[in-house]
């Protein structure tokens, strides 16, 4: 029976693959992907799927510099279309920001002050990226490929904190009361205006209904549409005492904050924190710690890689690519590196300072951008106080205080003995510049005073801290790359080319910056290009 | 790496060494503040480089080296222009982050005086909160 009379006689089901397929052959692409984003398909991230890179590369040579996670994508990929890799690298260790610290780890930041963690066994902090979003797909199918086994991240969990110095006399809120609080006389608000005819211009009498029911559904309205301490407000902003069991048992419904508090707290900026694309539920982490994935990686290019390698300048010519570097093993003679094309992970905050032969854009791009401050502090306790005490499992509390977040381990919930929380992250801003001028040991201690004042538990259960500052970091001498409007519009486009026999790649050639994200896609698309052009030649 | 020795200093963060420190920290010198907002609140151009130009340029105003540099400020002839370094503290260069937006121009005046006569520099000409206008894009 052929398919065209199947179709004739009844509606066959029909996959949405072939569906897809149909309308892409009869209206076109345009139409195909308008139908795909409408279907729930494609328009979430711009990773195509895995790679396939066809052509014979006959024996090409490519020289990449850093074996961070734009780095070993390039290898790894490169590798298996039959080029010939090699790598340099800074680091005596693979994977660049993607990083994690445990017990006896050990690191000298720029001015010589080293710090050794010590964690108890099996407790990390990761001091770069340590969350990824369901829509980072690059990065979720190398994880898979790779075998890097993922867990959840908690970004919002409504027990944890919201605290300002500012309001409540500096008591921290819970986030379900701010949020479900803020909410509920929103709800209120509007449908009050909607019952004083206020939005009959803009809502249809028809619609009027069904809004005054959500708007009840969605704030926790009573049945007058007010939003009030009642069981119903309870069953979503939780009990001043709550239902148990037997004897007295009935619950008791707490005092919702008044809007005008809620207002003037500012309290209500954080829950942006859990309505962002890049934040919302639900996100990953690598069971371990977020250098599982650097590892994976390593494992499959790790023989490929110069280790203690530091660039000192890159030359090409229409033959090839030169770049010399100093053997920080056995410091002498600069050594060289040749290939015949070269694939430049490295931060611009080190590349705009090296001697690079590339066109005078490209170069201006390299000199255009910022690198952002961040420190991140991770402090070991005695004991999980705030899940013991406090019922925080996992997610983050934010604060105005310097420390900005505290985050809580997405992992080993519910466990006696040690736990390592982040006790700070900045970015940006005065004090992530005024931490990065601190001796280390005093970040802790910052982290430790400031965190007191969300949870006393601190001075008591503190133990040791690590605080790692981006800009002191020797191989990166910064967070991330900071694009504007005008820098983009100016110079991003000149950043991606390819300039020679060099192209760029890293989170700071893409528009996910400071995201592992950007840096996979940045490399899968530069040697997409790259490898089109070789196959050509 | 080519880290000064002299600077190497072994941090190891346990809660005893942490009090010691914070102690040593008191007696050694002024706590640097920690500004409430996303801009500076440091007047003194001595108290805006040890909270953020130190960062970088580090206590002594010599920079450091890694991968890359943090280029030193001391004996800097770059200095002598006074236009040159209110220029990139206002708009930054290459990877060093503007701080225009950051900072007042009589803040962004107080630090670049203060680095032009301090760490063997001793130029006698002082930049004005005016001279800062100037140079804002």
């Amino acid at each position: 029976m052929g398919q065209q009379g199947q179709m004739q006689s009844e509606p066959a089901p029909v996959s949405r693959r072939d569906l897809l397929s149909l309308i892409g052959a009869v209206s076109g692409s345009a139409a195909m992907y308008h139908a795909m984003t409408s279907l729930g398909f494609a328009s979430d991230s711009a990773y195509k799927g895995p790679i396939r890179l066809e052509g014979d590369p006959k024996g090409a040579s490519v020289l990449i510099l850093g074996a961070g996670l734009a780095g070993m994508t390039a290898a790894l990929e490169l590798s298996r279309a039959g080029y010939n890799v090699q790598m340099l690298e800074f680091n005596s260790r693979a994977g660049g920001r993607n990083w994690t610290l445990r017990g006896g780890d050990s690191f000298t930041e720029l001015g010589g002050d080293s710090q050794t963690c010590q964690f108890e066994p099996g407790l990390y902090i990761n001091p770069g990226p340590w969350r990824i979003p369901y829509h980072h797909r690059a990065v979720l199918d190398y994880c898979k490929r790779l075998g890097v086994a993922l867990e959840p991240f908690i970004q919002l969990n409504h027990n944890a904190l919201l605290h300002t110095t500012r309001a409540f006399d500096g008591a921290p809120q819970r986030i379900r009361d701010i949020k479900t609080d803020f909410q509920g006389q929103i709800a209120e608000l509007l449908a009050k205006a909607t019952q004083q005819g206020q939005l009959d211009e803009a809502v249809s009498k028809e619609d009027r209904e069904i809004l005054m029911q959500a708007l009840r559904s969605w704030g926790a309205l009573d049945g007058d549409y007010a939003y009030k301490a009642n069981l119903i407000s309870a069953d979503f902003r939780g009990y001043a005492r709550a239902p148990g069991g037997g004897l007295d048992a009935g619950p008791i419904p707490g005092e919702p904050i008044d809007l005008a508090d809620i207002l003037k707290s500012q309290l209500w900026r954080y829950l942006q924190n859990f309505a962002l694309h890049n934040f919302q539920s639900p996100m990953f982490q690598p069971v371990g710690g977020m250098d599982m994935i650097g590892k994976a990686f390593a494992r499959q290019v790790g023989n490929l890689i110069r280790y203690e390698a530091k660039v000192t300048r890159i030359q090409q010519d229409d033959r090839g690519v030169s770049v010399t570097y100093t053997d920080l093993r056995a410091p002498g003679e600069p050594q060289q590196a040749k290939a015949d094309w070269c694939i430049c992970t490295i931060p611009l905050s080190i590349l705009s300072q090296l001697p690079v032969d590339v066109g005078a854009r490209m170069k201006a791009a390299i000199d255009a951008v910022p690198y952002s401050a961040s420190v991140k502090i991770g402090l070991q306790f005695r004991r999980r106080f705030w899940e013991e005490d406090e019922a925080i499992y996992g997610g983050i509390s934010y604060t105005d205080l310097p420390i900005r977040q505290i985050g809580y381990p997405n992992t080993g919930y519910n466990s006696a003995g040690r736990a390592v929380l982040l006790g700070a992250y900045l970015y940006e801003g005065a004090n992530a510049y005024e931490f990065t001028s601190m001796p280390p040991a005093e970040r802790v201690a910052k982290a430790v005073e400031f965190g007191a004042t969300l949870h006393p538990q601190y001075p008591a259960e503190f133990e040791n801290g690590v605080a790692v500052a981006w800009h002191r970091m020797p191989f990166a001498l910064g967070c991330a790359g900071i694009w504007s409007d005008a820098t983009r519009a100016e110079h991003y486009r000149d950043i991606c080319q390819i300039d020679g026999r060099i192209v760029l790649a890293g989170e700071h050639v893409s528009y996910i910056p400071a995201w592992q994200e950007g840096a996979i896609l940045s490399a899968l698309d530069a040697i997409t290009r790259l490898h089109e052009r070789v196959v050509k030649t | 790496m080519q880290l000064n020795a002299n600077f190497r200093r072994c941090v190891a963060v346990s809660a005893l060494l942490l009090l010691l420190s914070l102690k040593a920290f008191a007696q050694n010198g002024r706590e640097p503040g920690l500004s409430a907002g996303f801009r500076f609140a440091e007047n003194s151009g001595e108290d805006l480089f040890a909270s953020v130009c130190q960062g970088c340029h580090m206590s002594d105003g010599r920079g450091a080296s890694g991968a890359g540099a943090y280029p030193s400020l001391a004996a800097d002839r770059n200095l002598e222009a006074s236009g040159y370094p209110v220029e990139v503290v206002v708009n930054g260069r290459r990877a060093m982050p503007p701080f225009g937006a950051m900072m007042s121009d009589d803040q962004v005046a107080a630090v670049v005086n203060y680095l032009r006569t301090h760490f063997d520099n001793a130029y006698q000409d002082s930049v004005t909160a005016e001279d800062v206008k100037l140079v804002r894009r």
